[in-house]
């Protein structure tokens, strides 16, 4: 391998882990952004979405999956997009079920009783991870141990796309990764410029006392906002264990510092912050990875944060300071 | 008690009481809005102005009496319309401090007022209605509304409050923070929109200005109505003048 195959090799394991940490950044970014809370449960439901992924795939049976002849051509692509869809909905519906029942009770209490709320919930959900990963799972390997990191079927089989001969690996995992995740960023993107619902979240962000004199649910603004980044981070949690093949009950934790990270780095509250920051932190760990060491790749990517803090606190995309009338 | 002889009551605020934690701030508030009228509520800092506009707005909680909005009874210690569903009704807020979406441009916090509306014709009217008002507007319908003079940040207030559709608009200090030829202008625009027939509450500290452009006033002290008269009797109050007019 020459030395640009090595970098465009990394540049490629970059870009795919980056879309990902950027679906997960949107979640902590439209949550922000809405009711200025950290959502430290966030990376743990997104941990749930991919145990959801399996019992799913579990359910339908080792063989069915793995064989591509049962399920006849295409047929994985069509599971990867229910899988996706199911995990986002259920995820989503999660989160707006978090905030009704802890967070919206805690409006209008101080941030830090809310910050401690979140991660209690995210305590929950750790532990409710290492309760379903117990029994129905030895399906595909993985052992007994609750706590162990479960195999997650490899769906998407196939040769290098960019031919035999290529050095540099494009797999068929990393096309997935960018066939879901472009959509969905720019439906977003779309869904909030375009729409009424859209607007009224931009609206509730800015001024939420004003949202509601324009005769804004903000109420049902907010729950929409909890439903889509739920949905994002469910969508990414399938697209991070096809990717991986593996999950486990901590997965949740490393993708939700490194999507908070990139959420910080963005500008916290701006939904094209996330998006780059998500994939500039991909990027940043996978040079770190090769040029540096995989083990100092979590300082590496600390120190980009503190650096961003220190001298750019808003982030590359933030306000300057949020506006308070 | 006389007024300016005009419509049926569209607004009537019985015995209203409110507060914010252990704090009781408004004791028993009565007034009325009749159709057609502009009425001003002046009194002091922390007298419960704004508070009241927020009760009859739904934003803070009503904890004793009651408010009738065109015939409807909107709010009582009971609970009542939400907030945002009484704008649909027509009962519309300017709020204290203008409270415009700063990152948005002026056309699209314009077209926020008209969030809830599906007529088209309508609101490309009430469009119109508003850059003819406030020509300034129209200049700067691409510019994003945090940039904006403070003056012209009312204006733009003013302006998505008429594209709610309004039937009563309420206006919380339009005066505040603002040059005074601005104020001037704004006054003006108050008093065009009343003359094509829309009700108008006015809250206002600058009880001059306030009480020459009403019909009627409310003086309100600590939270309780003190003085309800036509405007032009409470202009020579000697209470009025002595403690809000700034004269002996």
């Amino acid at each position: 391998m020459t030395e640009t195959e090595v970098f465009m090799q990394q540049v490629i394991y970059g870009l795919s882990n980056g879309m990902i940490i950027a679906m997960v950044a949107l979640g902590y970014t439209m949550v922000y952004g809405i009711v200025e809370l950290i959502n430290f449960a966030h990376g743990d439901v997104f941990t749930l979405g991919g145990f959801l992924a399996l019992t799913i795939v579990g359910a339908l049976g080792a063989a069915a999956v793995l064989d591509p002849g049962t399920l006849g051509e295409g047929s994985h692509w069509l599971l990867l997009f229910g899988l996706v869809i199911g995990a986002g909905l259920f995820c989503g519906g999660l989160n707006v079920a978090i905030d009704r029942i802890v967070y919206k009770p805690l409006r209008r209490a101080p941030k830090l009783t809310q910050l401690v709320a979140a991660i209690g919930v995210s305590f929950i959900l750790v532990n409710l991870a290492l309760f379903w990963g117990g029994a129905p799972m030895e399906v595909f390997g993985g052992g007994n141990a609750a706590a162990a990191s479960k195999d997650f079927p490899e769906l998407l089989e196939g040769s290098n796309l960019l031919g035999e001969e290529s050095n540099v690996v494009l797999r068929l995992e990393d096309l997935a990764i960018f066939i879901v995740t472009i959509p969905l960023m720019v439906g977003l993107t779309l869904f909030v410029k375009k729409t009424r619902l859209g607007r009224g979240m931009r609206a509730t962000a800015q001024n939420p006392i004003a949202a509601k004199l324009m005769g804004i649910d903000t109420d049902r603004v907010i729950a929409a906002t909890f439903m889509i980044g739920g949905f994002l981070g469910g969508a990414a949690s399938v697209m991070w264990s096809v990717y991986n093949n593996t999950i486990s009950f901590q997965m949740g934790f490393r993708a939700g510092m490194d999507a908070f990270t990139a959420a910080v780095l963005g500008g916290i509250g701006s939904l094209p912050g996330a998006m780059i920051g998500g994939v500039l932190i991909g990027l940043i760990r996978a040079m770190s990875d090769q040029y540096i060491e995989t083990r100092w790749t979590n300082v590496v990517v600390f120190g980009v944060l503190i650096l961003i803090l220190v001298f750019r606190p808003s982030g590359l995309l933030g306000l300057k300071q949020r506006e308070k009338v | 008690m006389t007024h300016s002889a005009q419509g049926a009551p569209l607004l009537s605020v019985e015995g209203l009481v409110a507060g914010y934690g252990s704090v009781e701030v408004l004791h028993e508030v009565s007034l009325e809005v009749r159709e057609g009228e502009i009425v001003t509520l002046i009194g002091g800092n922390g007298a419960g102005k704004s508070t009241t506009l927020m009760c009859i707005s739904g934003i803070v909680p009503v904890r004793g009496g009651e408010i009738r909005f065109a015939g409807e009874r909107i709010c009582s210690a009971e609970g009542g319309v939400r907030a945002d569903r009484l704008v649909g009704r027509g009962l519309v807020q300017v709020p204290e401090g203008r409270r415009i979406f700063p990152r948005m441009t002026v056309l699209e916090n314009l077209m926020m007022g008209a969030y809830g509306r599906d007529d088209r014709d309508g609101i490309a009217r009430d469009l119109e209605q508003v850059y003819t008002l406030f020509d300034i507007l129209r200049t700067r319908s691409g510019q994003l509304g945090g940039t904006l003079s403070g003056g012209e940040q009312q204006m733009l207030a003013i302006g998505r409050a008429i594209l709610s559709k309004p039937r009563l608009l309420m206006m919380d200090e339009p005066s505040m923070g603002i040059a005074p030829l601005l104020v001037a202008r704004i006054f003006e625009a108050v008093r065009e929109l009343n003359r094509t027939g829309l009700t108008i509450l006015l809250v206002e500290q600058n009880a001059r200005a306030a009480l020459k452009l009403a019909h009627r006033g409310y003086v309100l002290e600590t939270g309780r109505v003190i003085l309800a008269d036509d405007a032009s009797r409470l202009l020579v109050d000697p209470r009025v003048r002595e403690a809000y007019l700034g004269e002996a």
